[in-house]
């Protein structure tokens, strides 16, 4: 069973993120980056599926440059391979975008399931892995806290609000995995230095057949028209409790007419 | 005026708060129809008309429920093209986002999601990172997908026609390609959904142990509120993980939230910091919760909410 697992470098959530004042784009360049939590989860589900089914764990992430470094990461958990979408004129693509040029990336790869994390800590808008099904033609299996693969048929648990629906799909399919679906491995000291070696093919635009007025903030679907950062949240009266503090929460509540 | 859909989401025919809070918000952009899916739907009629739904589209196939998001954005796409309305809102939670992502490559549309507000130009207002910055944004492709979250407005009644139209659509092999198999609710105490609660009691740490919850659910309960929990108390298996608030969980933005024994973590922070008004509880007086709160108290969980809890249902009577 060959996998593609999806990885998006996202701005560490402990740095001050911002966005380009002039471009109104996400500043990927000042901040500290990491590989978005969920993709280590999509990464793991991905190795354990490898390790009973067999086949090869494939990386593919859109970054910029430095990009790089989170794909290693990724390889240094023990996938097998990497391709990276890199072009500065993919700056700025919105979602749909992203969805178009990757769905390109996964035409000249061959696999069975693309594994993803159910969202980015950057976006959080957890559309990716719809966008990817419907562009695709593929079963969207997302939202997965369990994955069972049997044969040509992939079977889920998709968390809901109350419990969860178990959704299946015959292969190829689009899997998106949550927080809780395993514990993902640390990269080994082995692991680090094999992931050095491992292949890490670079794609540009042209390579994967995307046209370039596809993508970019220039053509982008939805577009930033303003911003503002947002002064930080007012800290109220803080109380040390003397015995009535349930009392004064109460009588709080009510002054706000929320009791 | 022209046609604004609005796709309610329901459980067999009773729509959620969400919906009500669309209808209402799609009164100040134009004409609401009311798009109303799956089993029961017709049901759902006469209560989104309340919310001035002058139309009412309803499809009860089978396929909607029994595939997963495919069907749902495929009917939608098909109302899009034939009713070329201005705009079409749905809910910004889990499901209703997936069904616009799709609607959006089936139409060549624009999408925007966890919308707090939508302009009458349709430019739309979101919080980002967490809270900290607000974007001011637009579609500027195709038909406006424009997703929503619960509690961005007060839902308010207004009569609408209410005239109920049958649709139906012609599903593709990839619409209906992932089957749902099974439906499994796990007991939740009957209490309103995180994401469209107007109230939610969260505990953390705090709390020191699973049984402790009680405390939390007792207070919930009380308020007619959703229980959540921090990281630290999901990943403890203190409480079940959907119920996780955060940045690895759900998003809240509840008229009041009250966090129990939670020290504020970035992490959580960003699951909730868009709150109306919120409400702290926690020994330490140096927890980054306390950044935030509107009321804070620093003291004892196990004494502040047991009496807080018993304070309100005395004033409730």
């Amino acid at each position: 069973m060959n996998i593609v697992v999806l990885v998006k470098q996202v701005p560490d959530t402990w740095a001050e993120r911002k966005l380009d004042a002039t471009d109104k784009t996400l500043d990927r360049a000042s901040v500290d980056v990491v590989m978005n939590e969920i993709d280590e989860y999509a990464v793991e589900e991905a190795l354990q599926i490898q390790e009973r089914e067999g086949g090869e764990v494939t990386i593919v992430s859109m970054a910029p440059d430095r990009g790089v470094e989170t794909i290693r990461k990724a390889l240094s958990m023990g996938a097998d391979k990497a391709v990276h979408l890199v072009d500065d004129a993919l700056k700025g693509s919105d979602a749909l975008q992203t969805s178009a040029a990757l769905a390109k990336v996964l035409g000249t790869l061959e696999y069975d399931l693309v594994i993803c994390g159910s969202e980015a800590t950057d976006s959080r808008m957890a559309v990716m892995p719809a966008l990817l099904a419907e562009r695709l033609g593929v079963p969207q299996l997302s939202g997965a806290r369990k994955v069972t693969v049997e044969g040509g048929t992939v079977r889920i648990e998709r968390q809901t609000e109350n419990g969860y629906d178990v959704v299946e799909g015959a292969t190829p399919a689009v899997v998106s995995v949550v927080e809780k679906i395993n514990e993902p491995r640390y990269p080994s000291f082995k692991g680090i230095m094999a992931a050095k070696k491992k292949p890490l093919t670079t794609l540009a635009l042209a390579d994967a057949g995307i046209d370039a007025s596809e993508v970019g903030l220039a053509s982008a679907p939805s577009q930033v028209v303003d911003f503002a950062n947002k002064p930080p949240r007012q800290a109220g009266e803080i109380v040390k409790d003397e015995g009535d503090g349930g009392t004064k929460i109460a009588e709080f509540l009510a002054a706000q007419k929320l009791v | 005026m022209a046609e604004v859909l609005v796709l309610v989401d329901h459980v067999e025919g009773t729509p959620k708060k969400v919906s009500y809070e669309l209808l209402t918000l799609a009164r100040e952009l134009g004409t609401p129809s009311a798009v109303v899916l799956g089993k029961g739907a017709s049901a759902a009629a006469e209560k989104v008309a309340a919310y001035g739904a002058e139309t009412v589209y309803v499809s009860e196939d089978e396929t909607i429920d029994s595939a997963l998001v495919g069907p749902k954005a495929a009917v939608l796409a098909e109302l899009v093209s034939s009713k070329s309305p201005v705009a079409v809102l749905v809910p910004s939670n889990a499901e209703g986002k997936e069904v616009a992502a799709r609607l959006a490559v089936k139409t060549g549309s624009g999408l925007i999601t966890d919308a707090v507000g939508l302009s009458s130009e349709l430019v739309a207002e979101q919080p980002i990172f967490g809270g900290s910055v607000t974007v001011q944004s637009k579609v500027a492709t195709g038909t406006p997908i424009v997703c929503v979250r619960p509690n961005s407005t007060a839902p308010s009644e207004a009569a609408g026609a209410g005239t109920v139209e049958q649709v139906s659509a012609t599903f593709s092999d990839t619409d209906t390609a992932a089957k749902v198999v099974d439906r499994v609710v796990e007991d939740k105490g009957g209490r309103p959904d995180l994401g469209d609660a107007s109230v939610v009691v969260s505990g953390g740490r705090g709390l020191g142990g699973a049984e402790n919850f009680a405390l939390v659910e007792k207070l919930a309960d009380t308020l007619g509120g959703a229980v959540g929990a921090s990281r630290a108390a999901t990943d403890a298996g203190w409480y079940p993980h959907q119920q996780q608030v955060g940045q690895t969980g759900r998003t809240v933005s509840p008229q009041l939230y009250i966090a129990v024994g939670i020290s504020g973590a970035i992490q959580h922070r960003a699951g909730m910091q868009t709150s109306k008004t919120i409400v702290a509880i926690n020994k330490d007086p140096e927890a980054p919760i306390f950044e935030l709160a509107d009321y804070g108290l620093v003291g004892d969980l196990f004494t502040v909410v047991p009496q807080l809890t018993e304070e309100i249902q005395k004033r409730k009577g």
